[in-house]
C-alpha cells in the first residue's frame, strides 16, 4: 500500500529527480496561462466582481485536488503523511497574506501568475517580477530585524480538521459543497455587476459538479486509513526485521554515531515519567508510549540524516512504539537493544551510583531500584565513547526520506 | 477584450480549475509537494547574490540556508518547477497565439503608471510571500488542498487585503 508519493531520488537519481518536477511545471504553467492568468486585467476584475475567474479556478483546482488527494489515500494508494502540508505559522502567515493581498490589487499579479505574464510579453508583468525579486531581497536583508515575529505562532503540520476536531472525509465534503454553492452566486454576482443576463454554463458543469460531490461521498464513506491499517499495510516486511533483529541496535553503535556529525540521533525514551525520571540516556526525549502516534508527524519534520532510537527498559514498550512510528512511515527508526536495563548492566555493572540491583522483576521493567531521581546526570548517562572499545554489528543503514522537506515554496 | 483577432479566448474557468486541479492533484501524488512560484524566484536570485557578493550571503542566517559554503541555491526542484512555469506558459501561449507584447492596464492611466504599480505591486508580493512562507501556489493553492489551517488563513488574508483596498485602486483598473 501506499507507494506513492514515489521516491524520486531513489528511481531517477538527484538530478534526474528534477526533470520530473520540471514537467510539472511545465503542465502548471500551460494551465495558468490557459485559464487567463497571464492577464492583469483579468486577473484585477476578481477584485471589482466583474470576473471571478480568480476565484473560480482556484477553488475548482482546490476542491478537485483535495478529493483525489484524500481519496487516493482512502483507498492506501498515497502516503497523506509523506505529503508536504504548510505548516502553520498563523500570524507571520496573516500579515504576509495581507501584504500580498494589497500587492495583488496595485501590481495585478501574484508570483505564479506573473512568470506565464511574462512569458506571454506582457511588460507590466516583467515589471511585476523584478518587482517580487526586489520584494524578496528586501526580506532577506531585513528578516533578521524581526525573527522573533517570523517565527511566532508556530503550530506545525496543523489541519482543519484537526482544528474542527471533524473527520477528513466530512470536511472535504463541506469544502467542496461550500465552494459549488459559491460558484452559484459568483454567477449571479457577475451577472449583476455586469448588468447582463447570466451566462450559460457548459453542459458538463452540473454532470461534473455531481460528480465531485460523488467522488467526496465515497472518500467521506471510506475514512482514512487508521493506524491499525497502517500498520497492516508494512505488518510482514516490517515483523520480519522484528523477528530477524535487523532494527536492534547495540548501545555501542548507538554512542558511535551519538557522536558522528554526519547523523543526528534522537534516543526516544517511552518508558514512564518516573522511570525517566530515575534515569535516562543523555540528550533522551520522554515521549510516553501513549503520545508516540502524537509525535510522529513532528517527527517527520527531522532532517534527513536524523535516526531515531526508541528506548524503554527492556524492548517490549519501544518495540511498540517502533511499530507505530513504522505504521505512520517515519523513516530510519531503530530500537535501542536490551533497553536501559542492557545499558546499565553494560555502563554502570552490578552496583550504579544511587541504584541497587532487582534481580526479580517483570518484563520491561526497571532492573535497578533507585534510591534518587538521578535523571540524566547520572554517571552512566553519558558514557565517553573514547573510554570503552566499541565494537558491534552495524545495522543502522540510513534510508532516503521520501517525505519533502520543503514545499511549494520550498 | 482587445486581443488580436487570432487569439483563441481562454478556457473556461472551471475547466482551467480543473485541469490545474489535476495537475496540483499529480504534483503531490507524485512527488509529496505541491506547486510553488515565488521560492523558485527566491532561489534565482540568491544565486545571482552570491555571483555578485558571496561575502553578503555568508553574513545572513536567511541567505546562508540557500546558499552557504558550497551550497548550490539553484539545486533544489522548486528552481526547476519554476522554471518549467515559464515555459509552460510561454509553449500555451504561443498555442493560443497569445504571445504578445504589450501592457495590460486599465483605461485611465498611463503606460509608466502601470509598470511603476507592477514594480511596487511585485515588491509587496515578494515581500509578503517570503513573510508568509509562500505565495499564492504554495500556500493559498497547495496548502488548501491539503487543508493546512495557516494555508486557509493566508487565503483569506490575501483575498481580504486585496478587496479592503480594491476601492481606491478603482481609477487604475477601470
Amino acid at each position: 500500500m501506499a507507494n506513492f508519493p514515489l521516491p524520486l531520488a531513489d528511481l531517477f537519481g538527484h538530478w534526474g529527480s528534477y526533470v520530473v518536477y520540471a514537467i510539472i511545471g511545465i503542465a502548471f504553467g500551460m494551465t495558468l496561462e490557459g485559464a487567463g492568468f497571464g492577464n492583469s486585467k483579468l486577473l484585477a476584475a476578481q477584485f471589482y466582481f466583474k470576473d471571478m475567474r480568480v476565484f473560480k479556478v482556484m477553488f475548482t483546482a482546490i476542491i478537485v485536488a483535495m478529493t483525489l488527494i484524500f481519496l487516493s489515500s482512502a483507498f492506501g494508494l498515497l502516503d497523506y503523511n509523506l505529503i508536504w502540508v504548510p505548516p502553520t505559522y498563523l500570524w507571520p502567515g496573516i500579515v504576509g497574506g495581507l501584504i500580498m493581498g494589497v500587492g495583488f490589487i496595485i501590481g495585478g499579479f501574484c508570483p505564479g501568475t506573473s512568470l506565464v505574464g511574462m512569458a506571454t510579453g506582457k511588460l507590466d508583468a516583467i515589471m511585476f517580477v523584478f518587482g517580487v525579486l526586489f520584494g524578496i531581497y528586501m526580506f532577506g536583508e531585513t528578516v533578521s530585524r524581526f525573527a522573533t515575529f517570523f517565527e511566532s505562532s508556530y503550530m506545525g503540520r496543523f489541519t482543519l480538521p484537526e482544528l474542527f476536531n471533524a473527520s477528513y472525509g466530512t470536511v472535504v465534503i463541506c469544502v467542496v459543497v461550500a465552494a459549488l454553492l459559491l460558484f452559484v452566486v459568483a454567477e449571479k454576482v457577475e451577472a449583476m455587476i455586469n448588468d447582463e443576463p447570466q451566462q450559460k454554463l457548459p453542459g458538463w458543469i452540473k454532470p461534473a459538479a455531481f460528480a465531485l460531490v460523488a467522488l467526496a461521498a465515497v472518500n467521506l464513506a471510506m475514512g482514512q486509513p487508521t493506524s491499525e491499517d497502517r500498520w497492516q499495510a508494512v505488518a510482514a516486511e516490517s515483523q520480519a526485521r522484528l523477528d530477524n533483529r535487523e532494527v536492534q541496535i547495540s548501545s555501542a553503535e548507538f554512542l558511535q554515531y551519538r557522536d558522528d556529525k554526519k547523523i543526528k540521533i534522537i534516543p526516544l525514551d517511552v518508558r514512564e515519567e518516573r522511570d525517566y525520571n530515575l534515569f535516562h540516556l543523555r540528550g533522551a526525549v520522554h515521549v510516553p508510549l501513549a503520545q508516540v502516534q502524537a509525535k510522529a508527524k513532528e517527527l517527520h519534520f527531522e532532517p534527513a540524516n536524523t535516526v531515531f532510537v526508541t528506548i524503554s527498559n527492556d524492548e517490549a514498550a519501544a518495540t511498540e512504539a517502533w511499530k507505530i512510528l513504522r505504521a505512520e512511515s517515519v523513516p530510519n527508526i531503530y530500537i535501542l537493544e536490551g533497553g536501559i536495563n542492557a545499558w546499565l548492566n553494560t555502563y554502570a555493572g552490578d552496583s550504579p551510583d544511587n541504584a541497587e540491583r532487582v534481580y526479580n522483576r517483570q518484563e520491561d521493567q526497571l532492573a535497578y531500584r533507585f534510591n534518587a531521581a538521578t535523571g540524566a546526570r547520572h554517571a552512566a548517562a553519558e558514557p565517553d565513547p573514547d573510554q570503552l572499545d566499541l565494537k558491534f554489528e552495524p545495522k543502522i543503514i540510513l534510508e532516503l526520506k521520501r517525505a519533502p522537506t520543503s514545499g511549494g515554496c520550498g | 477584450m482587445s486581443q488580436v483577432s487570432r487569439a483563441k479566448p481562454y478556457l473556461n474557468p472551471y475547466l482551467a480549475g480543473t485541469l490545474l486541479g489535476i495537475v496540483l492533484f499529480l504534483a503531490f501524488f507524485i512527488t509529496g509537494s505541491g506547486l510553488g512560484a515565488s521560492g523558485g524566484l527566491n532561489r534565482l536570485l540568491v544565486y545571482v547574490q552570491n555571483a555578485v557578493d558571496p561575502d553578503h550571503i555568508d553574513q545572513v542566517a536567511y541567505l546562508l540556508k540557500m546558499a552557504g559554503g558550497n551550497a548550490n541555491p539553484l539545486d533544489s526542484w522548486i528552481v526547476f518547477l519554476t522554471v518549467g512555469t515559464i515555459f509552460g506558459g510561454l509553449i500555451s501561449g504561443l498555442l493560443g497565439h497569445r504571445v504578445k507584447i504589450e501592457t495590460n492596464k486599465g483605461p485611465q492611466i498611463g503606460t509608466a503608471t502601470r509598470w511603476i504599480m507592477a514594480f511596487i505591486g511585485g515588491a509587496l508580493m515578494g515581500y509578503g510571500a517570503r513573510l508568509a512562507r509562500g505565495c499564492t501556489s504554495g500556500q493559498a493553492l497547495s496548502g488548501g488542498a491539503v487543508l493546512s489551517v495557516g494555508s486557509w488563513a493566508f487565503m483569506f488574508a490575501v483575498f481580504g487585503g486585496a478587496y479592503a483596498l480594491a476601492y481606491f485602486f478603482r481609477k487604475f483598473w477601470n
